[in-house]
């Protein structure tokens, strides 16, 4: 690889690479994210490899391995090009036939096809497929086009010209000119107006001319994972957006903080920095200019509280994790208390787009409030597991139903969890709600980072509620009294409200305890960490009183509130159940109907789960 | 003893023996230990001119750094949020009756350690379990026991 | 000169000053745990929070830790304030129940019960210990360990650590076990106010710290 050193260069790189590529040659894609290799599909694409070797093919078949395409309830995906044939939950044994059906004969494999869920038909094109055609996938498509390791792929797509168009043509102040008229908001979960954090650094005096740029890619919340199938799938856009806005911002040193249980972006974006060195798109003059940045990478230590701006900075100087009053912004004083400015992973990979197609074009998707597209990662109770990017205004209802295909087993919505642990549960009457972010604030949740839980009858409430109290009881620095005290009271209510404890009075200490919480705590973990009580008492009341006043679990999660009987008229007799029992708690003789000895039984499912007659009541 | 001296110093050399670097020195040591030795982290105040208990106090505070020996299988559960929906606390318990450990620990033979992640970003496959780094998806109370039976008897 | 109202009396303090001692200027006392003018502010406590008006609309901050500025409108006495302090103190009692501090605290705010259960941990952790051996004895032998509702004070491994140097400091500066309270008769976790002054029988956040305590434990101030 040879240095560019000029802006003229890159785009006759570009053209050579184009040049020495065909179109329409053939090309297998697999998708080997995380969630693909998870189930598999590092097997799959050896096999592809090892098959296309085996039969002499390398000349006429193209293979690619990319990041995660998004619907990852279908993985491991394979993606036939130039066609754009896709094949699910491919296996290394339907590899050869594979093989053999798309290049020698150039025909369609039936079985492995993608059905949909309405029609029952077979769908045969990626593109035609709902989950991703009633997506706007500006950021995320990319992800199919190119390999993470190979950054020819990423400049074969046009990548790094908004790179060149920033230091060519605009001037630093016009980059953040642009970038406030397009509306952008940061994507982490603040929803902090980027341009004016932009302006702000930049404007903060830095006498020695030292600023910072991070780049959060801590990604805490349960349930989320968007940031890192950019960071794996498609790393340059977020440097690319990095060096733009450190040039807008007057900044030559950069940080991206990615957590401790993401090995894979790590390693990917490891290799995307060295390559864009090797080619001087980081490091001393950019490009042939007189602009010096460079990136380095720190992982986290396991903290979810390092999601926070203060305490993130407090680790990348190697302290603990504790956060620190906002009265003096970090743009002003940040990290090493020099002028610094932090955005989340989809805000930077949002930059280069927006400069390529300008603040215009930009601003005419999403609402009045809430500019551009938003990804969602779509999981727990839905059929089409993945992630989905949309435009910010459409309706909660159509992307569970239209895009997410519903609940599975025919099962009832109940409620759809947004912006993780500081968000809040949302009803079957509020689907109407438009994605955006003043609008879901108004309903007692908020954006988040973009982790969209679904949950039906199944789901208990309450269970939720202790469930994300816990998981901030775990998380929270230690450091102020209402969170580190008030958080640990809140799970003990919780945790003997469901276990048959509650009282009358725990629904207004709950909310008591939430409001000083919420106004008191040092940082926004404390200051919103009672969302997900507060919004399921406000919604779910009723589940609340049926485990405080009749001691009954109506979802049928609650261990101590619940009973599991087997009902004799469906019960064959298989003796299965008293086998797979912990606890011996099962008798019954061959063929005759058998009984749950309810002293010994310890609720743990494993019978309900293994009987095929569905004759286990949970009650 | 000199070996793991050495060991320590090449890491914090590494990183220039610089303070801010410290929570990636750590990182370093857990992943060449599998845990946090005292004289390691002793060592690693010396080298930064650190107090021991502010090298301790981040050595406790990350959840990535174990300060026990760890075991010869790591298992580690996933209790995102998706994955809790789909009922991970059933398969938890199973794991702590199998083992007859909770989280955090490790079996006396020193065989299995437990461990629980806040999301492993592996959603659609849930519940998931990791073990050794390899994946197990769509699990179940049943299923975990087959796998954790299987590796015992290795 | 900074310009600010507080209380709704029009007041000046010079550049870096914290509302806190601003309002102790003019005379006004605003509860503290974790604060020392010796040393720097943390605002882990809580307890000195004070109401921020803006336009329509007020938070509520940690006094200690918010430095005056322009314009600035504070109320340090508000029924907000004195309903979020309230609750600050029934969670440090329940955690610490026999410390004659907080019992105080607890009687001139007007509590009458603590609703959450009692788990005595001893401690506060407001960390004024910590920064004692730090700031003041520039010896770092004890810090904070752990997080969350594990967070606790510690020496290093849990052995007397090599930088302390017996000063006995920190046990001189904690807010709750300074004058504590073993009378053993919580009625609602409250103790009714009584005068019994005896000392606790060993700090239980350190280990062996300071002999120069002694086997019966810390001296009465």
């Amino acid at each position: 690889m040879k240095k560019l050193k000029a802006p003229a260069e890159l785009i006759e790189l570009r053209e050579r690479i184009l040049s020495q590529r065909d179109q329409d040659k053939l090309c297998i894609v697999t998708s080997v994210g995380t969630c693909g290799l998870a189930c598999g599909a590092g097997e799959v694409a050896e096999a592809i490899q090892h098959e296309v070797q085996k039969n002499g093919l390398q000349k006429r078949v193209d293979i690619r391995t990319t990041g995660c395409h998004g619907f990852c309830e279908i993985e491991p995906v394979v993606v036939i090009y130039p066609e754009r044939i896709l094949y699910q939950h491919v296996t290394p044994d339907d590899v050869p036939e594979i093989i053999a059906e798309s290049t020698i004969k150039r025909k369609v494999v039936g079985r492995l096809l993608y059905t949909d869920l309405t029609t029952g038909k077979k769908i045969i094109h990626e593109q035609d497929i709902p989950f991703f055609s009633k997506q706007k996938r500006l950021l995320l498509d990319t992800n199919r086009l190119i390999d993470p390791h190979k950054i020819e792929d990423y400049i074969a797509i046009g990548g790094y010209s908004a790179l060149t168009k920033a230091l060519l043509e605009m001037k630093p102040e016009q980059i953040i000119e642009e970038i406030k008229k397009s509306g952008l908001r940061g994507r982490g979960g603040g929803g902090f107006p980027t341009g004016r954090k932009w302006e702000s650094c930049r404007n903060a005096p830095a006498p020695d001319g030292i600023r910072y740029v991070i780049c959060n890619a801590d990604e805490g919340d349960p349930g989320a994972y968007m940031d890192r199938s950019l960071l794996e799938g498609n790393p340059h856009s977020v440097i690319e957006g990095m060096i733009v806005g450190a040039y807008a911002i007057g900044s030559h040193y950069g940080y991206v903080y990615v957590r401790h249980e993401y090995p894979f972006a790590v390693k990917n974006l490891n290799i995307a920095l060295e390559q864009a060195r090797e080619y001087g798109l980081l490091g001393k003059n950019i490009l042939g200019s007189d602009f010096d940045f460079d990136i380095k990478i720190s992982r986290g230590g396991g903290a979810f509280i390092c999601g926070e701006s203060t305490a993130l900075m407090a680790s990348l100087e190697g302290k603990i994790g504790e956060p620190r009053p906002k009265h003096v912004h970090t743009v002003v004083s940040g990290l090493y208390g020099k002028p610094t400015n932090l955005n989340n992973v989809e805000t930077w990979a949002n930059v280069p787009l927006m400069i390529n197609r300008g603040a215009k074009w930009y601003s005419q998707i999403g609402t009045e409030g809430s500019k551009g597209t938003k990804i969602f990662s779509l999981v727990g109770k839905i059929n089409n597991t993945g992630l989905v990017e949309v435009p910010m205004g459409i309706m909660l209802r159509e992307i569970i139903y239209k895009i997410g295909g519903g609940i599975p087993g025919s099962k009832k919505f109940k409620a759809v969890q947004t912006g993780g642990p500081s968000g809040g549960c949302i009803p079957e009457s509020l689907l109407d709600t438009p994605v955006d972010f003043d609008r879901l604030a108004k309903v007692g949740s908020m954006m988040g980072s973009g982790g969209m839980i679904v949950m039906d009858e199944t789901t208990c409430m309450v269970d939720v509620a202790k469930y994300f109290t816990k998981f901030l009881t775990e998380e929270s620095c230690g450091k102020c009294v209402p969170c580190r005290e008030g958080l640990d009271r809140m799970l003990d209510i919780l945790t003997d409200i469901t276990e048959g404890r509650g009282k009358e009075e725990d629904i207004e200490l709950l909310k008591e305890l939430g409001e000083i919480i919420d106004e008191t705590s040092l940082c926004a973990l404390g200051g919103t960490a009672p969302n997900p009580v507060l919004s399921t008492i406000r919604y779910f009341a009723d589940e609340y009183q049926a485990h405080i006043k009749d001691k009954h679990c109506p979802a049928g999660v609650c261990k101590e509130l619940i009973n599991f009987t087997i009902n004799e008229e469906k019960c064959t007799g298989c003796v299965l159940c008293a086998k797979v029992c912990p606890q011996e708690a099962i008798s019954g003789e061959k063929k005759k109907p058998h009984k749950i000895d309810q002293e010994k039984c310890i609720k743990c499912g494993l019978c309900r789960d293994n009987c095929r007659f569905e004759a286990v009541i949970v009650t | 003893m000199k070996n793991d001296c050495e060991k320590v110093e090449a890491i914090v050399g590494k990183y220039g023996s610089s303070r801010d670097s410290l929570i990636s020195i750590l990182q370093d040591i857990q992943f060449e230990y599998h845990y946090l030795p005292e004289e390691a982290l002793r060592l690693v105040a010396r080298l930064l001119d650190l107090p021991p208990i502010q090298v301790y106090g981040v050595a406790t505070f990350f959840k990535a750094f174990s300060l026990e020996p760890k075991g010869e299988h790591i298992v580690s559960v996933c209790l995102g949020t998706a994955c809790h929906v789909r009922n991970t606390p059933a398969i938890l318990d199973e794991i702590k009756r199998e083992l007859g450990i909770k989280p955090g620990d490790t079996t006396e033979d020193m065989q299995f350690s437990l461990e629980t992640v806040n999301c492993l970003g592996a959603c659609a496959l849930g519940p998931v379990i990791v073990i050794d780094g390899k994946y197990y998806g769509e699990m179940s109370a049943g299923k975990v026991k087959k796998v954790l039976r299987r590796l015992k008897e290795k | 000169m900074i310009k600010l109202t507080i209380d709704g009396i029009s007041t000046r303090a010079s550049k870096g000053t914290t509302v806190l001692e601003a309002a102790r200027e003019m005379g006004i006392i605003i509860p503290t745990l974790c604060y020392d003018p010796g040393l720097s502010s943390y605002g882990a406590c809580r307890v000195c929070i004070i109401e921020v008006v803006k336009g329509d609309r007020s938070s509520l901050e940690a006094s200690c830790a918010l430095p005056v500025t322009e314009g600035q409108v504070i109320i340090t006495n508000s029924e907000k304030v004195k309903k979020a302090r309230k609750m600050i103190v029934e969670l440090l009692i329940a955690s610490c129940p026999n410390s004659k501090t907080l019992q105080d605290m607890a009687s001139n705010i007007g509590i009458n019960k603590i609703r959450f259960k009692i788990k005595d941990k001893k401690c506060i952790l407001c960390g004024l210990c910590v920064r004692y051996c730090k700031e003041q004895m520039q010896s770092g032998g004890i810090g904070f360990v752990g997080r969350g509702t594990s967070r606790e004070v510690a020496t290093a491994f849990g052995v007397t650590p090599e930088e302390c140097r017996n000063c006995g400091g920190c046990e001189w500066i904690c807010p709750v076990c300074e004058q504590a309270c073993s009378a053993g008769n919580l009625i609602d976790g409250l103790c009714g106010g009584c005068l019994n002054l005896t000392p606790v029988e060993t700090c239980s956040v350190c280990t062996k710290c300071s002999e120069s305590v002694g086997a019966k434990g810390h001296k009465v101030y």
